[in-house]
C-alpha cells in the first residue's frame, strides 16, 4: 500500500510536467489549427531560461551577502523565466508561424520542426557540450508519513503547476482575451468580424503556453537537475500525445491526459521492467486512440477543420 | 456617398469571382444586392470586410477612408462595418451574453456599450430569455438575431448581412426584416445580399443585380420589381 501510495505521488509529479506541456500544445491547436511542433524546445529553452534566473539571483544574493529564502527564489525565478520564455513563444510565433497562417498545415509542422532544431544547436552552440545542473532552489526534506516517502518538492511541483493550470481556467472564463480565445477555438475566421485581432489572440496564446512550458521546465529542473538541449524532445512528444489523448483543443482534456499519462507510466514501470515502461504505456495510449480518435474531450469537427 | 466600391476584381486561386464590381451607398439607405446563387454576392460582402484579397485596381472608400488599408478586424472597430456571415457563424461555445460581449472587445465606451445592449435586447427580447444560454442551443431564428444583435454590438454604422433570410420561417423572417428595419431607423446603413429577390427589393429602397461577379442592373427596389429581366430570371415570372 505505502508503495502504490509512493507512485501515485511520482505519477503526479510526472503527470505535472506532462500537463503543463500539453497545455501549451492545446491551446495552440485550439485557436489555430495548429501542432506547434517548436512547444518542447520552447519548454527546453525555459528550462534553460530558469536555470539562468535562479544561477543570477543566487549569485546577486551572494553578492548582496542576503540569503533569499527559497521560496521567494523559487517565485521569482518561476515569473520571471515565464516572462522571458513568453517573448520566445512570441516570437516563433510573429517569425515561423503568422507568415504561414494560409499555407498548408505542413508548412507550419515542417517551419516549427525546424525552429525546434535551431533552438536545441542554437544551445549548443552557445552554451557548448558541459551539462549544467540546475540550482537546488529549495532545500530538500523527506516526509515519512506511514512508510509512505515523499520530498516537500514533489509536493510543491504538483501544487504549482495545479496553481497554475487554476489560474489559467480563471483566465480562459472570465477574462474577455479568454473569451476571445474560446471563441477562436470555435470559428476562428469569424473572430475578426468581432473586432478581435488574431494578431492579438495569437501570439498571447503562444505566450501563454510558453510560459506554462517553461514553469514546467523550472518544476522539472527541481526534480531532475541535469540539463540538456534535447531535454525537450522526449517531453515535448510525450506532452503532445498528452494533448492528443485529452482531445485536441481541449485545455482541461490536456491537463487530465497529462496525469494519466504520468500514471500508465509510472504504473507500468511498477508490473514491468523499466526498459519496457514507455513500449507498454504508449501501446496502451494507442489502444485508447483507437477506440475514441478524438481522445477525451475532443470534437470531430475540431479535428478535421484544416487538417 | 458613405460606401463608395469602383472596380472591384477578386480571385479565389484560378478562379475569378468578381469582375470590376462597382456600387455605392448613401448613409441611411437600405441597399439590396440580389443574384443567383455563385453569382459573386458573398464575396462582395467578404471584400467590403476585407476578409477576401481585392486585386489591385479595385477601389473601395468608406466615409472617406480607403477600406483596403485596414485590417479585418480594424474594419468593424475603427470603421464600424459590421457583417452579419453566411449561416450566422455563431460561437456555439458561449453563451447568448457572451456573444454579445465579444463583439465589443476593442470598444471602450463602456456606457453607450450598456445602452446598446438595451437596444438589442428591446428588438430581440428573446435574447433576454437565453442570456445565459449556449448560442449553440438556440433555434434557427434565434440563432439570426443573435447574429444581427452581436453585429450591432461591434459598431453601427453599416450592417453588411449575408442571407438574413436563409434557413427561417416566413413569420420569422418578416419580424426578422421588421427588426432590420428598426435597426436602420435608428441610423445604421443596411447593405445586404439575398436570393430572396423579392423579399430584399419590398425591404430595400435600392437594388443591385450581381450575374457572374458584374453588376448588370441597378434602380429603384420598385423599378426593379417591375423590370421584366428580374420579373423573369429572379421573381419566378
Amino acid at each position: 500500500m505505502a508503495f502504490f501510495l509512493q507512485n501515485v505521488i511520482n505519477a503526479l509529479q510526472w503527470g505535472s510536467f506532462y500537463a503543463l506541456i500539453a497545455l501549451g500544445y492545446s491551446m495552440v491547436y485550439s485557436i489555430l489549427m495548429l501542432f506547434n511542433f517548436t512547444h518542447g524546445d520552447i519548454f527546453m529553452t525555459g528550462t534553460y531560461i530558469g536555470f539562468g534566473v535562479a544561477t543570477a539571483l543566487v549569485a546577486l544574493a551572494t553578492a548582496l551577502s542576503w540569503s533569499m529564502p527559497g521560496w521567494l527564489l523559487l517565485v521569482l525565478t518561476i515569473i520571471i523565466a515565464m516572462f522571458l520564455t513568453s517573448i520566445l513563444g512570441v516570437v516563433v510565433e510573429r517569425v515561423g508561424y503568422r507568415p504561414l497562417r494560409e499555407a498548408p498545415r505542413a508548412s507550419a509542422a515542417i517551419t516549427g520542426l525546424m525552429i525546434g532544431i535551431m533552438l536545441e544547436y542554437g544551445n549548443l552552440a552557445i552554451l557548448g557540450t558541459q551539462r549544467y545542473n540546475f540550482p537546488s532552489i529549495i532545500e530538500t526534506v523527506t516526509y515519512d508519513v506511514g512508510g509512505v516517502f515523499f520530498t516537500n518538492k514533489k509536493i510543491l511541483i504538483v501544487g504549482v503547476a495545479l496553481l497554475l493550470m487554476i489560474a489559467l481556467h480563471q483566465f480562459i472564463h472570465k477574462t474577455r482575451w479568454g473569451m476571445a480565445m474560446r471563441a477562436m477555438s470555435y470559428d476562428f475566421q469569424v473572430v475578426p468580424l468581432m473586432g478581435v485581432s488574431l494578431n492579438v489572440i495569437a501570439p498571447m496564446t503562444f505566450a501563454i503556453g510558453s510560459a506554462l512550458a517553461a514553469a514546467g521546465g523550472i518544476l522539472y529542473g527541481m526534480a531532475y537537475p541535469v540539463l540538456d538541449p534535447f531535454m525537450g524532445i522526449l517531453l515535448g512528444w510525450k506532452s503532445f500525445v498528452a494533448a492528443i489523448l485529452g482531445g485536441r483543443g481541449s485545455i482541461l482534456g490536456a491537463a487530465l491526459a497529462g496525469f494519466l499519462l504520468g500514471f500508465i507510466e509510472i504504473f507500468t514501470a511498477m508490473v514491468f521492467p523499466s526498459t519496457f515502461r514507455d513500449l507498454i504505456a504508449y501501446s496502451i495510449i494507442l489502444l485508447i486512440l483507437t477506440f475514441r480518435p478524438y481522445g477525451f474531450f475532443g470534437q470531430a469537427h475540431s479535428a478535421q477543420l484544416r487538417l | 456617398m458613405q460606401l463608395t466600391v469602383e472596380n472591384l476584381h477578386v480571385s479565389y486561386g484560378q478562379i475569378k469571382a468578381l469582375h470590376g464590381l462597382g456600387f455605392s451607398i448613401v448613409q441611411g439607405e437600405i441597399v439590396c444586392i440580389i443574384g443567383a446563387n455563385g453569382a459573386g454576392k458573398s464575396t462582395t460582402l467578404r471584400a467590403i470586410s476585407r476578409l477576401v484579397d481585392a486585386e489591385k485596381g479595385s477601389h473601395m472608400v468608406f466615409e472617406g477612408k480607403d477600406l483596403l488599408k485596414f485590417q479585418p478586424d480594424k474594419v468593424v472597430s475603427e470603421l464600424g462595418i459590421s457583417h452579419v456571415p453566411e449561416g450566422r457563424r455563431l460561437f456555439g461555445n458561449l453563451t447568448v451574453m457572451e456573444n454579445l460581449q465579444l463583439a465589443t472587445f476593442a470598444r471602450r465606451d463602456r456606457a453607450l456599450i450598456k445602452e446598446n445592449l438595451e437596444t438589442v435586447f428591446e428588438i430581440f427580447p428573446r435574447l433576454l430569455e437565453r442570456e445565459s444560454q449556449l448560442s449553440a442551443t438556440l433555434s434557427g431564428g434565434e440563432q439570426q438575431m443573435l447574429a444581427v444583435g452581436r453585429a450591432y454590438m461591434t459598431g453601427r454604422k453599416m450592417m453588411l448581412l449575408d442571407e438574413p433570410s436563409m434557413g427561417l420561417a416566413p413569420l420569422m423572417m418578416l419580424s426578422m426584416f421588421d427588426a432590420l428595419k428598426e435597426i436602420n431607423r435608428a441610423g445604421t446603413t443596411i447593405l445586404l445580399v439575398e436570393q430572396n429577390a423579392r423579399l430584399a427589393l419590398k425591404f430595400a429602397q435600392r437594388g443591385y443585380v450581381i450575374e457572374n461577379g458584374r453588376i448588370v442592373l441597378e434602380g429603384e427596389s420598385r423599378a426593379l420589381l417591375e423590370n421584366p429581366d428580374v420579373k423573369k430570371a429572379y421573381l419566378g415570372g
